[in-house]
């Protein structure tokens, strides 16, 4: 069928030297129609509304076309434009309406609007290239071609329970002069480095976010270098369905899209998902003195919360609160978790903040959130992984409580926390510990063991290795006196504070790490490790590394040569893992797990006791001894299953190769029924 | 705009030669002087080496003529790619594509199955 085919494909009339015609309400966005581009944009209050076009890259607009009353339908601008260049063209919107704050109406109309369906954006094109303030709209929407040629790909449906989730920065892998990557910092890096994850055996990866944002949006400067800080992390976001150019090697040339998706492609032939840390409970715009980007100017109401007064609720920490459950932003966060899995093949989402998607428009926790609800039944998202950091900046903390709808995961702090406090030697620990390492039935009870993603480390805090090298944080860097950043860690530097040659100390952190490590793995529940950190890699003790875009948040491949022995013990893990599905069962044990402690059968829950041990035993048995204390136990096992022995799988205590055996090579052990286990250390036996 | 497209057949195969920037201005037009070259021989060497800029919709352009020369029995072979167009086509996977060879010579004479 060719364009002459549909009889709508010619204007009825001419604005601004264009033909247009009344467009079409859905979808919104700019969307290319035979002959012409449909533009398509809510705003309730707005009193009238522009089309404000631009050659790309240009100072000053090409035209600006006034919507006509008749081509709005309900709250919807919508216009058809004819003759236009696509990939040369560059789009806003101007709204005028009421300014009066008070009432919740902050319409300007001298702003040019970038549209909150954008799905690709320039300004931002190369990373860190000097921001032109001047320019009007400075994040512009572009339009994309969605032909990407994905072959058969499509979501890779891994269960949940058996992934190994690998949470990296796209430029913090591999921008590092070390990487070795043609184009280091970028998604096409990202690309050369998935045989490293292959072999690494991660099977998911989260990216941190990948929306557009812009870097240049951090005011501070380290006050040691007067160095200008970044947004390096990026949960401001600018435009939620548009990949952030400056990851695109290829952003300059307007290209991301592709690029991200080649990316998306490539993981998922190497048998790896890609989940999406996505960040809904508050935009780049800030508050009364943030910047006016989009959504403010369209319709400040419909899209924030509110406070009686006007003022914007602050439950993000970060000067706005997106209205989620708001019924017109409830559909807009459904259409780009959509456009993301449709367009982009994505496998899941991690949603920040997440206890924000469960508030009223006056900020009041729901039972029954709908936008919750929707997402998990939604038909396009319904085999997603759908993960939530459940609580806020504001204080509502739902681990464990987070409306699930049988759908959703969430992030596991109080794991975090726990395996934290026993690794220190922490009293009063082995209780909780114990409910962790299988799934914590206590916050997940009916979920099952996949509703919670067990870490230690994520990138908010500590990497491993400064979790094990300091007692407190370190943050000067950051240009906030060390006040930002948590203080609860629950870390130990193992003896002295930071950097330091003592042999004994840096042999006792190496242990810690592989503790930490082999609880996690062994542990049931989604594991989820923290880029680097199989490798030792250090922010020098800065706990909240968000405006660093340097060496203190790249990973320095170099690591991989004088950390291998670190490296290999957690490839062998991760195997181990993946080789015995006893560890990854769905729902929470029963039976088949039985808790012992120096004496078989006999586990210490005093508030004293640091030596946890767990069989787990079906088909297979698995015991896993963990020893907090400072001095070293004579166990008595556990009898193994008639005809079997136990062999050693790992023990942290031992010099490397011994501290990791892999598949088929687990040697049995000298004494069948004891072993010894050594000051703070973890063992791992297979019964076979 | 437009990409200067000059063709010769040797040895039995058809060598197309571009000169200009691919883009979404030229890509339309270019795709029309190609498509009535492919066909008449069993390869089809499309000579790069002037092109200095492949816009989005212009490695669209190339995949549909590699494709169209597909339904045509006849092989496609990109040459003398820029370095900077072939980073472009390896980042976004068109490369993935095409057969690439670094010239014209290389391809006359026996090529790929």
């Amino acid at each position: 069928m060719s364009t002459a085919d549909r009889i709508d494909a010619y204007p009825t009339r001419t604005i601004a030297g264009y033909g247009v015609r009344s467009g079409r309400p859905l979808p919104f966005g700019a969307t290319t129609v035979p002959g012409g581009v449909n533009f398509s944009v809510y705003s309730d209050r707005a009193t009238r509304m522009w089309l404000v076009l631009f050659e790309a890259g240009a100072p000053r607009p090409l035209a600006e076309l006034e919507f006509p009353a008749e081509f709005r339908t309900g709250s919807v601008f919508a216009m058809t434009v004819f003759g236009l260049d696509e990939e040369d063209l560059e789009y806003g919107f101007r709204a005028d309406g009421p300014f009066d704050p008070e009432h919740g109406d902050r319409f300007d109309a001298s702003r040019v609007l970038t549209d909150p369906y954008a799905r690709m954006i320039s300004g931002r094109d190369v990373w860190g290239s000097p921001p032109d303030r001047d320019r009007p709209c400075p994040y512009r929407p572009r339009l994309v071609r969605d032909d990407f040629d994905w072959g058969d790909d499509a979501p890779l449906r891994i269960p949940t329970e058996d992934l190994v989730v690998y949470e990296l920065h796209v430029r913090g892998f591999t921008r590092h002069p070390s990487s070795g990557v043609s184009a280091p910092g970028t998604f096409a890096g990202l690309r050369e480095k998935i045989p490293y994850l292959g072999e690494l055996g991660v099977n998911c990866v989260e990216l941190m976010p990948v929306f557009e944002f812009d870097e240049h949006g951090n005011p501070r400067r380290d006050p040691a270098t007067g160095a200008p800080l970044a947004d390096y992390w990026g949960y401001n976001t600018v435009g939620f369905f548009a990949p952030k150019a400056g990851y695109a090697a290829t952003g300059r040339f307007g290209m991301q899209a592709d690029e991200f998706k080649t990316l998306v492609k490539g993981l998922h032939a190497a048998g790896i998902e890609v989940i999406l840390d996505v960040v809904f409970n508050h935009t780049a715009e800030g508050n009364e003195q943030g910047p006016t980007i989009s959504f403010r100017g369209l319709d400040n109401a419909t899209y924030y919360m509110l406070t009686p007064e006007g003022h914007y609720y602050n439950f993000s920490g970060t000067g706005n609160t997106v209205n989620c459950n708001h019924p017109v932003v409830r559909d807009f966060i459904l259409d780009c978790l959509r456009h993301w899995v449709s367009e982009y093949h994505v496998d899941g989402f991690r949603f920040d903040l997440a206890a924000i998607l469960d508030r009223a428009p006056d900020g009041t926790p729901l039972a029954n959130p709908p936008l919750v609800e929707q997402l998990a039944h939604d038909p396009v998202l319904r085999h997603c992984k759908l993960i939530a950091e459940a609580w806020d900046a504001a204080g509502l903390y739902e681990v464990g409580s987070f409306p699930d709808y049988g759908r959703w995961a969430e992030w596991n702090g109080k794991y975090r926390d726990t395996v934290r406090r026993f690794l220190k030697g922490d009293e009063g620990t082995v209780g909780e510990l114990a409910t962790r390492l299988v799934g914590s039935p206590d916050l997940y009870s009916g979920r099952g063991t996949a509703a919670s993603v067990n870490f230690v480390t994520a990138h908010d805090g500590f990497t491993l290795h400064d979790l094990v090298a300091y007692d407190t944080k370190h943050n000067e860097a950051n240009g906030e006196g060390n006040a930002d950043g948590a203080n609860d860690n629950h870390s130990w530097n193992c003896g002295t504070e930071g950097p330091t040659g003592d042999p004994v100390i840096l042999r006792l952190r190496g242990r810690q790490m592989k503790n930490a490590l082999a609880i996690l793995l062994t542990s049931q529940g989604v594991p989820m490790l923290l880029a680097g950190d199989e490798l030792a890699r250090t922010q020098s003790g800065n706990n909240n590394t968000y405006c660093q875009d340097n060496e203190l948040s790249w990973l320095d491949w170099g690591l991989l040569e004088a950390n291998a022995e670190l490296h290999r013990f957690v490839r062998g893990l991760i195997a181990f893992r993946h080789a015995h599905p006893l560890l990854r069962g769905a729902d929470h044990p029963g039976s088949e797990v039985s808790w012992h402690g120096v004496r078989a059968g006999e586990p210490d829950w005093s508030p004293e006791s640091r030596l946890l041990a767990v069989l787990r035993g079906g088909d297979e048995q698995i015991y896993v001894v963990m020893n907090a204390h400072w001095e070293p136990h004579d166990l008595e096992l556990p009898q193994p299953r008639p005809g079997t022995a136990w062999h050693l799988v790992a023990d942290t205590a031992a010099d490397s190769p011994h501290d990791l055996h892999l598949p088929g090579t687990e040697p049995p052990l000298e004494d069948p029924g004891r072993y010894r286990i050594a000051p703070r250390s973890t063992a791992i036996l297979l019964a076979r | 705009m437009t990409v200067s497209v000059r063709s010769r057949e040797q040895d039995g195969v058809t060598v197309v030669e571009l000169e200009g920037e691919i883009t979404s201005v030229t890509s339309a037009e270019l795709q029309a002087d190609i498509l009535p070259l492919i066909g008449g021989t069993t390869t089809t060497v499309i000579d790069l080496s002037g092109v200095p800029y492949i816009s989005s919709a212009g490695l669209r352009t190339l995949l549909l003529v590699h494709r169209q020369a597909l339904r045509r029995q006849t092989v496609t072979v990109l040459v003398g790619l820029a370095e900077e167009v072939r980073f472009v086509m390896a980042s976004t996977g068109f490369l993935d594509f095409f057969d690439v060879r670094e010239n014209a010579s290389a391809v006359l004479g026996p090529v790929r199955e």
